[in-house]
């Protein structure tokens, strides 16, 4: 046995860090009734969105397996679903996709309690039950090989291309070596890097997968800027990057991959599924934080590790985040908001494989159940859910 | 890869580094420094390759921390190189020490 965390063992086997009862909307006409439903009960955490209805296609697809892959999620001992009853994705559907998982799952509709009031009660009543149940539960030690984490980074300036990810990409590595899982995803900020992801593949079918994925990113992009009155939005890098010292998309892209480290990517996979093989995995998303760790939570993953060279504060519902930076003033300013100081690095304290060592015990740690700054401060903004074009 | 060659940077040279003017070069294919330091234009800045080689580079304006600037002269639509890779070219000819940024470097990819 490698190295281990002290986690919990789920009905159906999967591991989870956390042991929180997750309040999920079907639809975004129940998303303050499930916020409500949170509200009332300590332990819980609600998953608020504006989407669920009037979508159709592969955009309502992905709603779909996307909040079905959250609800499934191992830091969540149960689940309750509620649905406001004329929906298009229904709570019905949303509740049986959970299920298979076993765990505790309850459903409420609006429209069946009567109003919002009746169904913020008997949800309340339902999630007091689970999270009783579940305060039975105890930690155990698991392998790390269970372990799934996610990598984003957002407000990038150059350390985090120059610290922060590599250090990072040192745990991740260290961690999908013990037969863990690392997941990078932002496809938009990959581009013109593609060419090195590529030779890291592990084999010819993963390498054209990396290229074919952000090739098709790259010509959806180019789409919603053909209009000219769109010029002004065509650019992928944000004022912050460039008053950071990043030029050009391709700089930030070299940057940003390297948090995924120098292992052997195994498998790439659709926003919105779950990964079929254990090792490093690219999740074919958009680059926006919270679309990023929202598809990276609906895969499985039980913790982020998030690097920030101008400091970012926020959070994920039930999946900790653990924030680096890599800008030593960064973490003077915004010590409260970051785990890991990686500007201790460009101050001389430490070396990137000791910074990379502390953010994988970190991560250990974390999934044992240290909280995260962003988990003490109630951060939660990032639950988002991508939309097809 | 850049990567290894980042990772071959001892704490202590980038400790020294960061001390005084500095800039850092994170690949020998590199043709720009990334300032450790804010530099004033006149400032002989300390440039460390990955390797260990250290000399001075006289910048020739203000380089803000993290940004870079040339390690040699480089000419209209010369490729720049960062992390072993290119970047982008050069919008006009410039001088070794200058500072390089989206005002005077072009790069296409995800900008059109």
């Amino acid at each position: 046995m490698g190295d281990t965390f002290l986690g919990y063992r789920r009905e159906n086997g999967a591991a989870g860090v956390r042991n929180l009862i997750a309040i999920i909307p079907s639809v975004f006409c129940s998303s303050k009734v499930a916020q409500r439903i949170a509200q009332n009960v300590p332990g819980t955490v609600h998953f608020s969105h504006p989407v669920g209805c009037s979508q159709v296609g592969e955009d309502l697809e992905v709603t779909a397996k996307t909040l079905i892959g959250i609800g499934r999620n191992p830091n969540f001992a149960g689940v309750v679903v509620v649905g406001l009853g004329c929906e298009r994705f229904t709570p019905t559907e949303l509740a049986q996709g959970i299920a298979p998982t076993g765990k505790m799952l309850e459903m409420v509709v609006i429209h069946d309690e009567g109003d919002s009031i009746k169904a913020i009660e008997v949800g309340t009543r339902h999630a007091l039950k689970m999270r009783r149940a579940a305060s039975l539960e105890q930690r155990q030690k698991i392998d790390v090989s269970e372990l799934m984490i996610g990598l984003n980074c957002g407000g990038s300036d150059t350390t985090s291309g120059l610290i922060a990810n590599p250090a990072l990409g040192i745990a991740s590595d260290k961690l999908v070596a013990q037969g863990g899982s690392s997941i990078l995803t932002e496809l938009t900020e990959l581009l013109g890097a593609e060419h090195i992801l590529a030779r890291r593949a592990v084999n010819e079918k993963v390498a054209n997968d990396i290229l074919t994925v952000i090739h098709n990113m790259e010509e959806r992009l180019k789409r919603q800027t053909q209009n000219s009155s769109n010029e002004k939005r065509k650019h992928l890098i944000s004022t912050g990057n460039y008053d950071g010292g990043l030029s050009s998309v391709v700089e930030k892209s070299l940057g940003g991959m390297k948090k995924s480290g120098n292992a052997r990517f195994v498998e790439v996979f659709k926003y919105g599924d779950v990964p079929t093989k254990k090792g490093l995995l690219l999740l074919d998303g958009p680059g926006h934080d919270g679309e990023v760790t929202t598809g990276q939570a609906a895969a499985g993953a039980q913790i982020v590790c998030f690097p920030t060279g101008r400091g970012t504060p926020s959070g994920f519902p039930g999946v900790p985040v653990i924030k680096i930076t890599g800008n030593p003033r960064t973490f003077e300013r915004m010590k409260e908001n970051i785990d890991i100081n990686a500007g201790a690095v460009l101050t001389g304290e430490k070396s990137l494989q000791q910074v990379g060592e502390e953010i994988y015990q970190e991560i250990i740690t974390v999934a044992s159940g240290k909280l995260s700054k962003a988990e003490v401060l109630g951060h939660d903004e990032q639950f988002c859910i991508t939309r097809m074009p | 890869m850049y990567v290894s060659n980042v990772n071959q940077m001892s704490a202590m040279d980038l400790g020294r580094l960061a001390g005084g003017k500095t800039a850092l070069v994170l690949d020998q294919k590199d043709n720009v420094a990334v300032a450790l330091t804010d530099l004033a234009a006149g400032d002989s800045c300390l440039v460390a390759e990955d390797g260990g080689r250290k000399y001075p580079v006289t910048v020739l304006e203000k380089i803000p921390f993290g940004h870079k600037f040339a390690l040699v002269d480089l000419g209209k639509d010369e490729a720049v190189y960062k992390y072993g890779e290119e970047i982008g070219k050069m919008k006009a000819a410039i001088n070794k020490g200058g500072w390089i940024h989206s005002h005077n470097m072009y790069c296409d990819r995800g900008m059109k």
